[in-house]
């Protein structure tokens, strides 16, 4: 454990961390946010949205996210200019969690449509026949009701949500995997136990937030 | 109960069209509903008296004829849908409380987010109504916790809470276990006494005898008779009548 009692490879391996929590927690509210707008749209009366979030969705869960994140720095970075932060490592996260959350949406839009589908079609109606809008009707009836069979899918959406954030290394953000990987490259003699402590690391914090959904998921059931 | 409504009808249905894919559900339906009228439609099932029921909020679009209530023409969809849907009281087959509300939510909901009411005042109407119907000791229970017949009567409440001009009721006793249909059919009865205009369909032949004004008999999507409920029972005219009279009246 020599590698770690380094402090200088201690702070490396924290700050690596830091951004993989950082990566994950915005992405994770852009996606969520764009994601229900998404299924909204979906769901919609109007043809034009429902293409619209079809296209979205049929894209990126079928585009490898590796080319999203090259998407967004060689694409919208290199060539279209587009900037959003002077702080070279902030523009790559920040480029990094737009890749993460346009991708991420369309499976949070497909987890929260499958979740409308549990819903029985009499709950809208009634909702319609008391006078409600569709926008109300899907606010105060049906994505309340979505939500509780929504989070447990959305614990494995998070889950990898937070290993997919490693991708950002590959565009030049020192995030956990670039550091083990530097580790390494200094390390040759202990390549595996480097190893185990950026997996335990992953799994110390994944393993727990997969069981935490998979409570809230049973506490929160609507029971018919 | 023979004291049939004045004035210009409330619900007018005019050659009426409706298909589904090939199936013709609606066949050139007209009818027209006056106010504080009871009407009940009874008929095979297939024979389109849901369909009927649901166009009248338009929760079914259709596709040829008109149908006006209280004077305009259904709007299409938006706003002003919403409002003529809130003017409309409707009970479901399968209740649709809101699963996640509870009863008294449930009935507080529409004066509330609909209608803009002080939540304080509408929880005082809501309690009131809940008591109409004989179930204010389950206000703060959840519909799943409810028998059928107390689901039942909320979701009259929570309709009579938008204090509509008029009730649709889609087979409200259908989905009961019997020993729970009159207490649901007892709360219907006494909201036709008190005036209230109502198209009720149902298989509750008692119902229709003592509650209705007039019996409408559809088949095939089309409305077959319209009388009052002693002739018709008495005396029906088609066919396709006394062929559906006698296989559930011998019973």
């Amino acid at each position: 454990m020599h590698v770690f009692t380094d402090p200088k490879n201690f702070d490396a391996y924290l700050s690596g961390f830091l951004w993989i929590l950082k990566l994950t927690g915005a992405s994770a509210v852009c996606a969520l946010v764009l994601g229900v707008l998404l299924a909204a749209m979906r769901v919609s009366p109007v043809p034009v949205l429902r293409g619209f979030g079809a296209a979205w969705v049929n894209i990126f869960r079928n585009t490898p996210l590796t080319l999203v994140i090259f998407f967004c720095y060689f694409g919208l970075f290199v060539t279209l200019g587009l900037t959003l932060s002077d702080d070279l490592f902030r523009n790559i996260y920040w480029l990094g969690v737009v890749g993460l959350s346009t991708y991420t949406a369309a499976f949070v839009c497909e987890a929260v449509r499958s979740g409308i589908n549990t819903v029985p079609t009499g709950q809208a109606e009634a909702a319609r026949a008391i006078g409600l809008s569709f926008a109300q009707t899907l606010r105060i009836v049906v994505l309340p009701q979505a939500a509780r069979a929504v989070i447990a899918p959305f614990g494995s959406i998070l889950i990898a949500l937070c290993k997919n954030a490693t991708i950002v290394g590959t565009i030049g953000l020192a995030e956990s995997s670039t550091i083990m990987k530097d580790l390494i490259n200094f390390n040759g003699d202990a390549v595996i136990p480097i190893f185990l402590v950026f997996a335990g690391t992953f799994a110390a914090v994944l393993i727990p937030t997969g069981y935490f959904f998979g409570w809230l998921a049973n506490r929160l059931a609507v029971k018919r | 109960m023979d004291d049939v409504a004045t004035g210009e009808p409330l619900i007018v249905l005019d050659s009426v069209n409706k298909w589904f894919g090939p199936l013709h559900v609606l066949d050139d339906v007209s009818l027209s509903v006056g106010r504080g009228e009871v009407v009940v439609v009874i008929g095979p099932s297939g024979s389109g008296k849901s369909t009927l029921c649901r166009t009248i909020n338009r929760l079914e679009p259709i596709n040829s004829g008109t149908i006006t209530f209280d004077g305009q023409e259904l709007p299409a969809e938006g706003k002003a849908l919403a409002k003529l849907r809130s003017e409309v009281g409707m009970v479901f087959q399968s209740f649709n409380l809101f699963a996640h509300k509870t009863i008294l939510e449930n009935v507080t909901l529409g004066p509330v987010k609909v209608r803009r009411e002080k939540p304080a005042a509408a929880r005082e109407r809501g309690l009131a109504l809940l008591d109409r119907v004989g179930i204010a000791n389950q206000a703060g229970k959840f519909p799943a916790q409810l028998s059928g017949g107390q689901q039942q009567r909320a979701a009259i409440a929570r309709a009579l809470a938008m204090q509509p001009k008029a009730m649709l009721f889609d087979e409200p006793t259908s989905a009961l276990d019997p020993e729970m249909v009159g207490e649901v059919l007892d709360v219907m009865t006494s909201l036709a006494r008190d005036g209230m205009t109502m198209v009720v369909v149902t298989h509750e032949m008692g119902f229709a005898r003592h509650a209705a004004n007039r019996v409408i008999f559809m088949a095939d999507g089309k409305l077959v008779e319209d009388a009052a409920p002693a002739e018709f029972f008495a005396n029906p005219r088609s066919e396709r009548a006394k062929d559906f009279l006698s296989k559930i009246l011998t019973h």
